[in-house]
């Protein structure tokens, strides 16, 4: 990757006069603040900036930005920045995006963009609610889940974002937790300089419609027992004293307690680059209460990206049969003269 | 009648007759090879200079059973020494490869005219799949026609002995075989169909052999046989100096969209799911790559134009194309870009409908959904293709549109004309007007208000990358200038009544509506699309006749032109002939108050010039009126037809 020269910007620059229009509280702000933050570091100028979004609270996200944006209709955003990106490879293409949006009525365009490889940087707010329509189920809500349209509990299975965009053939697969600022601005920059399509499920709390339903993963004294912080080439190591990790027993991971003949030595290390990605989907596969959540980066390969190949097929054939003219084109079959 | 020898061929004793014009149809087994037979007799024929219009009816099964009725597949070309316009009513010639395409075409044959079978495929098998009770070729029941029935697969075999073929490859070729006769019964060159062999098996010596060899047993086999005694010649046309080529409606749209985004300095974007009868243009604008096009074959219709609208937010000539169930999906995203006034060209390809109705057989029925398929107030801008050469020049003109009104814009074509061909004389490529529709780049400082708007109520196009000009759009309403999300009452109002403006204003700039005939007289034909063809003939056999009838057909289907209703208005009756059950007229009527009659056809085929012709006579009382019977309940089966059908 080329160095990135930061802009002479601020956080500031990239807000607009708009005032946002979250409910109090919600999660949504967070991660508009350390966006914000993020890019006057990655070195791309505003004009050069898009945020393409599709329907639902995450997806007022382009209006706060200053920079190009499209608040498409529901599901569309991927569709609408594959558009964008094809012809346009110049610029970068934020999608903002929620868990009904992307995995529910945009699940079609969200996969194909993704096993495309396209360079879009997705940010797939997840608070497992739909929470713009005033609280249905969402395809991430748990089984079971009361809510307006499911006051006996849902019968729908879940959907695991990470599962699908690993499934998807996802080149960067990430997640992350709104209030964890650090963490969140670090998994943001990495998104950011990932060439091919990026993932980050970002957990989001609604504080209206589903609060707290990622308590077991944001509160102080909880929290480092029920996540694990996902680093490279580093042993699966978690817990609020760091004494337990993850290790391969019958082909599935299980979690030990450091100590008593348990070392780190006997723990998986992580490995994002992972060609086959096998690790990276039984990470996906790890839940709360039984296991702690992987936060980070699971996935981070190369491949080449959809837009330069599309356009190095357009130079080659420009090279190969000289640039097209109209002249040429009418003439590009059989044709006869009448006197 | 004359004796000279006709395609280069040692002169002949044989008569020739002269005709006008002529209308052959090749039908068989969608295997069978027709649409190729029919596609190299057009090319010969135009090449000869004779105007020709084609018609390929094939079905929706890439290959049905063999032998059986679904799986004919047909291809019917008019060539003419005069101007014409449609690929004939009728048939004056008619080559049946097998029973099957005897029995599903016959009916379209002209008393007297020449039919061309090939008697070993009327085996008892072909003949029950087919539906014949007794061999149609032996029972008498053909004598009113000129009855050839020839053994073309054993002739075929021999002309191709020797080359050790295997019998499947050999009868492959019979095709050529039939093509070399209609050559040699129509006085039609056999070179340009040599040419094409000579290019299509440039890789395999004995297939190229194999092929030709049979074309000129074709040939000979009517020159020397006693079958025929006469040939026919159908003169060269009158055809404006220029130099043609023949092409088929969905490749002028590629080519059009392709010219468009030249003539306006963009890039072409276009974004398409597979469907039939659209697919050929995506495939035609994937082989030009050279020309700075982008394809996208998307995941499906919605992607296909939500890629499109990403485009032409990026600064592209953006297009997707589908036919109408595919375009049905696409209503929500077409919304979203009247909402953003982002200029984009819809391409709707007719077939038949509702749902996947008759995928590969042509109607007009889309109209409404064009023009008004979608929610809210959505005024969208609607262009159609009269011919397969006018979609290259309707094309263009869509693309213009879109790109300096900003807006979306559904260009209707459909099947007949999508896979119908035409001569089509090359237009001056430095005559073509460009197209201006530049980015906005401004610098001078002040404020850039997204949905400021010019005179004609257009606001700027400034794709992403434009420094100090960032601005969102989206499809919530939009406030006045700013663009900024706005559920203000009047906003709403005043953005509404705006954007119906703008579409309309489009029609301040069309050319005086084209009539065929007076201004003023007794019936005035109003039709529009596909049905050119048979209009046009039929109005010029009318005033022939002296009858006071002409014919208005419209390009722009919204907004309509300024001067359509003082037209309207000249002429005692208006008759719209539509593929449809009305959807023009009900327009019309609507909009101009005006008690306009229809002729409707919903059989997935053209009109054909006859019925065009008695329905005026009909309007003009020479004719006594015909009224289609109503729909009633349909009955139910007794309970013994019942079980009969179940035994």
């Amino acid at each position: 990757m080329n160095a990135i020269a930061p802009l002479n910007l601020t956080a500031k620059d990239f807000g607009t006069d708009q005032d946002p229009r979250w409910c109090p509280g919600c999660g949504d702000y967070a991660i508009l603040a350390q966006v914000k933050k993020v890019m006057p570091a990655l070195g791309v100028t505003r004009e050069k900036t898009v945020f393409v979004s599709g329907i639902g609270c995450s997806s007022r996200f382009p209006y706060y930005m200053n920079t190009y944006g499209f608040h498409s209709i529901h599901g569309r955003a991927p569709a609408v920045a594959t558009g964008l990106k094809a012809a346009r490879p110049d610029l970068t293409v934020w999608v903002a995006t929620g868990d009904g949006d992307a995995l529910s009525i945009g699940g079609n365009h969200l996969i194909h963009a993704m096993r495309r490889n396209v360079d879009l940087k997705i940010l797939l707010f997840n608070n497992r609610i739909y929470g713009l329509t005033k609280g249905q189920v969402s395809p991430t809500s748990e089984m079971g889940k009361k809510t307006k349209s499911t006051p006996l509990g849902s019968i729908d299975q879940p959907l695991h974002p990470i599962a699908v965009a690993l499934g998807s053939e996802a080149t960067f697969v990430a997640r992350t937790v709104d209030v964890h600022t650090k963490h969140l601005e670090e998994v943001i920059k990495r998104a950011a300089a990932h060439r091919g399509t990026a993932l980050v499920e970002i957990y989001q709390n609604c504080n209206i419609f589903n609060d707290g339903a990622f308590g077991y993963a944001t509160e102080k004294g909880v929290k480092d027992d029920n996540i694990l912080v996902l680093e490279h080439g580093k042993p699966l190591v978690f817990g609020k004293d760091r004494d337990k990790g993850l290790r391969f027993r019958d082909g599935q991971l299980e979690v030990v307690k450091l100590g008593d003949g348990v070392t780190e030595k006997d723990l998986v290390v992580h490995d994002e680059k992972q060609e086959n990605g096998v690790l990276a989907y039984m990470l996906s596969r790890l839940q709360h209460p039984d296991f702690p959540e992987p936060m980070g980066v699971f996935r981070a390969v190369e491949r080449p990206v959809y837009e330069d190949m599309l356009h190095a097929q357009i130079d080659d054939a420009k090279r190969r049969k000289g640039l097209g003219d109209i002249g040429k084109l009418l003439l590009d079959g059989p044709t006869w003269t009448v006197g | 009648m004359t004796n000279e020898g006709v395609g280069g061929a040692v002169a002949s004793l044989k008569t020739i007759s002269d005709l006008e014009s002529a209308t052959v149809r090749f039908a068989g087994d969608s295997g069978d090879g027709m649409q190729l037979v029919g596609g190299q007799f057009s090319d010969a024929s135009a090449i000869f200079g004779n105007d020709i219009s084609t018609f390929p009816d094939y079905p929706a099964e890439i290959r049905a059973p063999a032998g059986s009725l679904a799986g004919v597949s047909g291809f019917q070309v008019n060539f003419s020494s005069l101007d014409i316009h449609t690929p004939g009513d009728q048939v004056d010639a008619l080559v049946a490869m097998n029973p099957a395409a005897l029995k599903t075409n016959l009916a379209d044959l002209i008393p007297g005219g020449v039919l061309i079978v090939n008697s070993d495929a009327f085996t008892p098998d072909n003949l029950e799949k087919a539906g014949y009770a007794q061999n149609p070729l032996t029972d008498g029941s053909l004598e009113v026609y000129k009855l050839h029935a020839i053994p073309i697969t054993t002739m075929n075999r021999r002309a191709v002995d020797g080359l050790g073929l295997e019998k499947r490859s050999a009868d492959r070729c019979k095709n050529f075989f039939t093509l070399g006769l209609a050559c040699w019964l129509y006085g039609r060159p056999l070179e340009p169909t040599i040419t094409y062999i000579d290019e299509k098996f440039a890789k395999n010596a004995t297939l190229r052999e194999a092929n030709v060899r049979t074309l000129k047993a074709g040939f000979n086999y009517g020159e020397t046989t006693e079958m025929f005694v006469s040939s026919y010649r159908v003169e060269k046309a009158e055809i404006q100096p220029g130099t043609y080529r023949k092409i088929t409606g969905n490749e002028a749209v590629a080519i059009g969209l392709i010219a468009a985004a030249k003539l306006a300095d963009k890039q072409l974007f276009y974004g398409s799911y597979p469907i039939t009868p659209a697919s050929d243009i995506l495939h035609e604008l994937s082989r030009h790559k050279e020309y700075g096009v982008i394809t996208f074959q998307a995941e499906d219709e919605i992607a296909a134009i939500g890629a499109s609208i990403g485009a032409a937010f990026g600064g592209c000539l953006a297009i997707t194309g589908s036919s109408g169930p595919g375009v049905a999906l696409k209503t929500e995203a077409i919304g979203l870009a009247v909402m953003t006034e982002l200029p984009l060209v819809i391409v709707n390809i007719q077939r038949g409908g509702p749902s996947t109705g008759l995928p590969t057989k042509t109607e007009q029925a889309d109209l409404f959904q064009a023009v008004f398929g979608r929610n809210g107030e959505t005024p969208v801008p609607v262009i159609a293709a009269a011919s397969p050469a006018d979609c290259f020049d309707v094309a263009i003109e869509a693309s213009r549109i879109a790109m300096q009104h900003m807006t979306p814009i559904i260009l209707l074509s459909d099947g007949y004309i999508a896979n119908g061909s035409d001569p089509w004389r090359l237009p001056d490529v430095d005559q073509l007007p460009k197209i201006d529709a530049p980015f906005y780049e401004n610098g001078h400082g002040e404020r850039f208000l997204p949905y400021e708007r010019d005179e004609r109520l257009v606001r700027r196009w400034v794709p992403p990358g434009t420094p100090g000009l960032m601005h969102r759009i989206g499809g919530l309403e939009k406030a006045d200038l700013t663009g900024n999300v706005s559920y203000d009452a009047d906003n709403h109002q005043f953005m509404v009544r705006t954007r119906q403006a703008k579409v309309d204003k489009i029609a301040d700039d069309y050319p005086p509506q084209p009539v065929l005939g007076e201004r003023t007289g007794d019936v005035l034909i109003v039709s529009w699309g596909g049905t050119y063809g048979a209009v046009a003939t039929a109005i010029e056999r009318l005033r022939a006749q002296g009858k006071k009838v002409s014919a208005a057909h419209l390009r722009y289907l919204n907004p309509l032109p300024h001067d359509l209703g003082e037209l309207l208005r000249g002429f005692r009756h208006v008759l719209v002939p539509e593929l449809n059950l009305g959807q023009l007229r009900t327009i019309l009527r609507a909009r101009y108050l005006v008690d306009a009659v229809g002729l409707n056809k919903v059989k997935g085929k053209p009109f054909m010039v006859r019925e065009i012709v008695e329905k005026v006579d009909e309007l003009l009382g020479l004719r006594p009126s015909t009224v289609e019977a109503p729909i009633v309940a349909t009955r139910r089966p007794t309970q013994s037809v019942v079980s009969e059908a179940q035994g």
